[in-house]
């Protein structure tokens, strides 16, 4: 078992030299609440500037996994975590590394928008703020530009000092978006962007996505297939916390390898 | 008796309760107020009491109840806050949790004269502050510190859970997440809690006999040493309380007018609690609106 | 190397500033719990001084009737007879809560039941404002109108403990009422629904359902009421009469616990007997408030479990 990983690891860091495609893959990562293991040992890569979706029923184990990915199951008191996450060629699962420096490197969108209780500009500034930037024109720029890139700029650019509490659910969700993109990370974990907006809401977040995989590695979980099937370049397909099969999206969604992924697919269960 | 005559006579019966009881409160209220009013006026509010005349009024005693009361929230504030924000966001033990609970819920219980006698053990007598505006502004903190911890604690838990997740995903760390998104977010209902708690502080006196002492040395509000014993902002000079007072005039009977100064004194404590109440609503209300940007 | 990686092995300002904010938040909890320890432990050196150091005894400190520790009786022991402010303080809590439990069950009816429109208008308001009336403000009152009042239709003095109860029912029905709505608001709407969609008149639901459902959270109030009664000094000690005798009826002069702390802490000199003697009687009252406590922490266990 440990040989398999170190192999697996070696050809993937060699990937990595070689190509600078992978931004970041896990090697044998398990979550186990309590004594109940709910992720049993997922390897995954994830290649840069691509969006790779993760699919899966609910209690997959697929939001598990992508919290994971930026510590954010470091918050869940009794959650343990152990393999390796490697981004940069560093293990980010090893308590010697600074989870908040990995968060400003990888960021996170969550299920229901989440903006914080101040104004659409603040809502941006904020953590920058924090992080010792206070060059007025600077952050102004950087408002601007994120904004656009999450496609709000237009609708939100003379209200910039009302409370992000009274925009749309929609609205609120990209501003989180722009809000994530703001620290300037390296990959955007995305837990279930859409699933409480409406349709109109959704194409517009999807639209959001395209443009932003030209900068940014995103991984997606999401329970919509079609979703996946839109968006996404690679899919991983979850199933009771393990990962069955990880392809290219369209190769998954026509001639998967596995029956219980094409089962999935074909909408048998789940 | 068949069960529609017992519901119609166990209607009748709860409204007469009722009415009584809205009878009792409403003649306290009343009587509060015709008994006190005829004495409360700008002379009573800012003149020195008397010990064996009559005429005398309560402007020291308002000032001591004030001045302990900010004291006593100066400390309080910061420290039930820091306790909140432990038992809240970062006490991860349940079993740990649950015992600082424990002991906060005891310390709640605890009988004032108890506090009391305590904050008289500890700072009159041991760290040798005597009766003191000092040492009763300590031992208030005692006596205000659980419920204010409590309030805290149910405010902080009023943010959701995700504006926390917010924060941490953005790379701060929670300390700051609490501090810049959680405490702006629920302060309209911490000021809330403070306020009340504010109400309930000013208007005790068990806790403070033993410890801001039971008199009011004259005070010569143009004296700013503070050090001198007749400056108003000296916290080593003892300091009777408002609360304190019509109690002190009511037990020793020395002063003729002990009811008219305890009736006039008695009004002025109520609508002193009740604007407390009612600031802490109007405010609450208030901040909330404008945070939410409504 | 990447500087990324390597900010990525370092520790970021976050990371100092949490460390810091986390100890600061711990040190003030250490503070309140070491407060707690240490109010215990003082309170219960001292209470126990009088058994230990002053050779009093436990079995007449709880069943003497005669109460003079400056005094010593035949077999040399201080006379530290503590029963008639022990009955004082049980007689006066008892009747308040006793009295003002059926009000405040009224009243919580009236204002979950029957006409919660009424109730949150008129009683809401005015039960809010009185649990906020500091105890100084009723023990006046009780001894400008009850006491005299007590005094006309029972003859005697007027101070007693009839006088003390009155004043401790008005004190504490606003809290007991407060509590016994929160309570009854507890109970599910569709316990109600249920019963009255059976043909149950609504007496019959209320009392059947209603109060039932609620009895955990109503015997918590009662409880914390008499708990609030109890350990109150002022408002009880300035109708009381504070009389150490065992009361002889409800309009004799007699006194509780909290009554004779009040009057006696500042006549008596630290370290003598007659002090000591005062601390037992602050450690019977932190032990009472205990056993309230440890009270509603069952009721609540059990109200946790239906």
């Amino acid at each position: 078992m440990n040989k398999l990983t170190e192999k697996f690891s070696t050809f993937t860091r060699h990937l990595d030299e070689q190509e600078h495609e992978i931004a970041l893959f896990t090697n044998d990562l398990r979550v186990r609440y309590g004594t109940k293991e709910a992720l049993h040992g997922v390897s995954l890569q994830f290649e840069r500037y691509k969006i790779t979706a993760l699919i899966g029923a609910s209690g997959s184990g697929k939001s598990t996994y992508l919290r994971s990915l930026n510590r954010m199951n470091d918050t869940i008191a009794d959650a343990r975590v152990t393999g390796q996450i490697k981004y940069r060629n560093v293990d980010i699962n090893s308590p010697a590394v600074d989870v908040y420096e990995v968060r400003k490197h990888i960021g996170m969108v969550f299920q229901r928008p989440n903006p914080f209780a101040k104004s659409i500009r603040e809502n941006i500034t904020f953590a920058l703020e924090r992080r010792g930037l206070h060059d007025r024109q600077k952050l102004a720029e950087i408002v601007e530009t994120t904004l656009k890139q999450a496609s709000l700029w237009d609708q939100v650019k003379d209200d910039l000092n009302k409370s992000a509490l009274a925009l749309s659910g929609g609205q609120q969700q990209r501003l989180c978006i722009a809000r994530a993109i703001a620290m300037q990370p390296d990959i955007l974990l995305m837990d279930e962007p859409a699933s409480a907006l409406d349709p109109i809401s959704t194409a517009n977040i999807e639209n959001t996505m395209q443009e932003l995989k030209k900068h940014y590695t995103i991984i997606i979980v999401t329970h919509s297939m079609q979703q996946a099937g839109r968006v996404s370049d690679y899919t991983a397909f979850f199933h009771l916390g393990q990962m069955i099969e990880y392809d290219e999206t369209r190769k998954i969604f026509t001639r998967p390898k596995i029956q219980l992924t094409e089962d999935y697919i074909s909408g048998h269960f789940g | 008796m068949n069960p529609k005559q017992a519901d119609k006579l166990m209607t009748f019966v709860i409204y007469l309760m009722s009415s009584v009881i809205i009878v009792i409160l409403m003649a306290l209220l009343i009587y509060i107020l015709v008994a006190g009013l005829p004495y409360v006026n700008w002379h009573f509010l800012t003149s020195a009491a008397k010990s064996f005349q009559s005429g005398g009024g309560i402007g020291a005693q308002l000032f001591n109840s004030l001045y302990l009361l900010v004291l006593s929230m100066l400390v309080s504030i910061p420290l039930s806050l820091g306790i909140a924000i432990y038992l809240s966001e970062y006490s991860q033990n349940i079993r740990v949790t649950t015992w600082i609970s424990s002991a906060i819920e005891v310390l709640s219980s605890l009988p004032s004269i108890v506090v009391g006698l305590f904050g008289f053990l500890v700072f009159v007598v041991q760290f040798k502050l005597s009766f003191s505006i000092l040492s009763g502004a300590l031992t208030l903190t005692i006596f205000n510190l659980p419920l204010l911890v409590r309030s805290m604690e149910d405010a902080l838990q009023t943010v959701s859970l995700s504006q926390r997740e917010a924060g941490l995903a953005l790379g701060l760390s929670r300390w700051e997440t609490v501090v810049h998104v959680i405490i702006p977010e629920c302060l309209p209902a911490i000021i809330t809690g403070i306020i009340l708690s504010a109400g309930r502080v000013f208007g005790e006196a068990a806790a403070l006999i033993y410890t801001a002492g039971q008199s009011a040395p004259p005070l010569d509000f143009t004296n700013w040493n503070v050090l001198s014993l007749t400056s108003p902002l000296n916290p080593l000079r003892p300091a009777e309380t408002l609360a304190v007072h019509i109690w002190k005039v009511n037990s020793e009977g020395l002063i003729p007018d002990a009811s008219a100064v305890s009736s006039g004194a008695s009004l002025v404590l109520v609508v002193v609690v009740l604007v407390f109440n009612v600031l802490a609503r109007y405010l609450g209300n208030k901040l909330y609106k404008h945070m939410t940007g409504e | 190397m990447d500087p990324i990686a390597k900010n990525l092995k370092q520790r970021s300002l976050s990371a100092k500033i949490e460390t810091k904010g986390r100890l600061i938040t711990q040190l003030c909890t250490v503070l309140i719990v070491l407060l707690v320890l240490a109010i215990f432990g003082f309170i219960a050196t001292k209470g126990l001084t009088l058994f230990f150091h002053d050779h009093g005894s436990l079995w007449s400190f709880f069943s003497g009737t005669t109460w003079s520790p400056d005094k010593v009786d035949s077999h040399r022991q201080p006379v530290i007879g503590a029963l008639p402010m022990i009955v004082g303080s049980f007689t006066v809590t008892l009747l308040a809560v006793l009295v003002a439990t059926p009000f405040a069950i009224a009243a919580a009816i009236f204002m979950t039941e029957i006409s919660p429109q009424k109730g949150n208008k008129i009683l809401q308001p005015v039960i809010e404002l009185l649990v906020g009336i500091p105890s100084v403000v009723y023990g006046f009152i009780g001894l400008a109108v009850i006491v005299p009042f007590v005094q006309k239709i029972a003859g005697g003095s007027g101070f007693g403990i009839l006088a003390g109860a009155l004043v401790l029912f008005v004190m504490i029905l606003p809290t007991i009422t407060s509590m016994t709505v929160d309570a009854l608001k507890a109970v599910p709407r569709y316990y109600r629904e249920a019963s009255l969609a059976l043909g149950a008149t609504r007496w019959q639901t209320i009392y059947k359902v209603t109060l039932r459902a609620g009895a955990p959270g109503i015997m918590t109030a009662v409880i914390f009421g008499m708990s609030r009664a109890f350990g109150e000094a002022l408002a009880v000690q300035m109708v009381i009469g504070n009389a150490i005798l065992m009361p002889s009826s409800l309009t004799s002069p007699s006194t509780t616990l909290t009554s004779v702390l009040t009057m006696n802490m500042g006549n008596t000199v630290m370290g003598t007997t007659s002090n000591d003697a005062l601390w037992t009687l602050a450690l019977l009252l932190l032990l009472m408030s205990l056993v309230f406590n440890i009270v509603i922490k069952y009721l609540a266990k059990r109200g946790a479990l239906s």
